[in-house]
């Protein structure tokens, strides 16, 4: 079966972000870029589909800037065949991603959408529900396995309180969560094979869907500072000050 | 204004995060109709009717909805949605199932996990996992909404007598089923409900340490949760996870045990009223949001403190 995978480009996890003074968003200038985890994940599980003979071919799509490329070339790297940049200047909200990988689905046909079950940057967890909702197709988020069965894919999911499980008609749509699976590094040699595969780039035009958004960001502040207390002696002067002091226990 | 709010529930109880959902409605202001979707959930709306402030139960009964299956649930209250000019969901799992697909299917983006009511169209929600707070504004014709429950107290759960009216016209897409589940059974709180909440990190060493703080978790009638340190080590499971990934937990008091803080982890954890970290490394960045903070061998500090109180 045909798998496409949608990866975001993000700040890396490991930048502590900070807020503009003119409270407009969050300093992105010379920050470093990476592949969103949850997106690497999403890769992961679809290599691993192709390793076991389930997928023949894997379709990395990503909508965003030009240098979203970078992150097209990682997947490249960790098994994806090939590569499409829906090329969008501005930040966009989840319903026009939504709708731009609506119009790849439309002309690739896939049988398994893979994607992260949210971005690190915005924190919507919104793109694959709401991808699914577009196609019609059935959804099973936050995954932590995903079992190909026939025509039906079994998923089971991380919910509340522990794990369900639930079949879903191909095509379908999943979105990844931690414990699906733990991604690779890419080799050197896969790192250099990947810059022969085909990626190409089409614009949100030539896919004929608007990525307007009824959200508007209108600030960004950084939060509140919690500030440090004092630290305590010994286990004794600890209970005291929560009985006594914070009155919690 | 209407503000359709979507119950959380388990066919048999309402679930505490609908109170805060429902308090966060209140501050939209105007008249709040909660729907409960599910199979045998008339004491559930019968519940969701005596909440105060609430002007009618939508009572949607049949086994399509059993099990919150998004691809049933979600054109559902859709097509109810169009009616209002907002739907909110609790952001639990559930929640964060059904509604962007509603969201799209009414072609409007959704708002996630808000924190506050600026006003009837604007809102506070965390990015960058809590290290920025966004104000955003909607001019959707329906606005779709979850509510992080730490961000509301919730109302309190009598006080009202609302109509409760049975809907009809159930359909099953047929293009998913339920298969099973697996609940973690405790007779410990809910992480999200509990009023004390003790966590473990990498610090804890390995998943029978764990029994540490369960000890000292039952002496305090605490729920216990974990880094994703600990999740990602094979400590404990994933359901136990606080933090950006995990759950978000706002108690009346937060012990930290051998947590050094990472920001994903404050962002599950930093609400709390009163924090406590206890660590054996004095520089790490727990301590730095820890209204007491002890630093020790956990392993000595842990069993002090449940055979003290």
């Amino acid at each position: 079966m045909k798998v496409l995978v949608a990866i975001k480009r993000v700040v890396d996890y490991n930048v502590k972000v900070r807020v503009k003074a003119d409270n407009s968003g969050v300093d992105l200038a010379n920050v470093k870029m990476s592949m969103n985890p949850f997106c690497e994940i999403a890769v992961e599980e679809a290599v691993r589909l192709k390793e076991k003979g389930v997928a023949t071919e894997i379709v990395v799509v990503s909508v965003g800037p030009t240098t979203a490329q970078e992150q097209l070339r990682t997947a490249l790297a960790l098994g994806a065949d090939r590569a499409i940049l829906v090329e969008a200047a501005d930040e966009l909200n989840s319903l026009a991603v939504a709708k731009a990988l609506k119009a790849v689905v439309d002309k690739e046909q896939p049988q398994l959408v893979i994607l992260g079950k949210q971005a690190i940057d915005s924190d919507n967890n919104q793109t694959g529900q709401m991808l699914a909702a577009l196609t019609g197709y059935a959804q099973g988020t936050f995954a932590s396995n995903v079992i190909v069965a026939g025509d039906k894919l079994n998923v089971t999911r991380e919910i509340d309180g522990g794990l369900q499980t639930v079949s879903l008609n191909l095509p379908a749509i999943v979105t990844t969560d931690l414990r699906l699976n733990e991604p690779r590094y890419a080799s050197l040699p896969n790192i250099m094979k990947a810059k022969k595969k085909p990626l190409e780039t089409v614009k949100p035009d030539d896919l004929g869907v608007s990525l307007a958004s009824t959200n508007k960001t209108l600030k960004v502040e950084a939060p509140a500072a919690r500030s440090a207390g004092i630290k305590v002696k010994s286990v004794a002067e600890l209970v005291e000050k929560l009985k006594n002091e914070a009155k919690v226990i | 204004m209407t503000i359709l709010v979507v119950a959380e529930h388990d066919n048999h109880t309402l679930a505490a995060p609908t109170l805060n959902t429902l308090a966060a409605a209140r501050q939209i202001g105007g008249e709040v109709v909660v729907l409960v979707a599910g199979l045998d959930v008339s004491g559930v709306a019968f519940a969701a009717a005596q909440i105060a402030g609430v002007s009618k139960v939508l009572m949607a009964d049949d086994a399509a909805y059993a099990r919150q299956l998004p691809e049933n649930v979600a054109p559902l209250v859709a097509n109810l949605g169009r009616d209002f000019s907002h739907v909110l969901a609790p952001a639990t799992s559930n929640g964060k199932n059904i509604l962007p697909r509603v969201a799209a299917l009414l072609d409007v983006d959704q708002i996630s996990e808000i924190i506050s009511v600026e006003s009837a169209d604007t809102f506070k929600r965390p990015i960058y996992a809590g290290n920025a707070i966004a104000t955003v504004q909607s001019n959707a014709a329906v606005k779709v909404i979850t509510v992080r429950s730490t961000g509301f107290e919730a109302l309190p759960a009598e006080g009202g007598s609302a109509p409760i009216v049975a809907l009809a016209g159930a359909r099953d897409t047929g293009i998913s089923a339920f298969v099973g589940e697996e609940l973690a059974t405790s007779d410990r709180p809910e992480l999200t409900a509990a009023d004390i909440v003790l966590s473990g990190g990498r610090g804890m060493g390995n998943g029978d340490n764990f029994s540490h703080l369960y000890r000292l978790a039952d002496k305090l009638g605490a729920a216990v949760g974990a880094s994703r340190a600990a999740v990602d080590a094979g400590f404990v499971p994933n359901d136990m996870q606080v933090g950006q990934t995990g759950k978000i937990v706002a108690p009346q008091l937060y012990i930290a045990v051998g947590i050094s803080g990472a920001i994903q982890h404050l962002a599950g954890m930093k609400e709390s009223k009163v924090i406590v970290a206890i660590n054996k490394d004095e520089e790490a960045p727990i301590f730095q949001v820890a209204d007491y903070g002890l630093v020790g061998d956990l392993f000595d500090i842990v069993p002090a403190l449940t055979s003290t109180l």
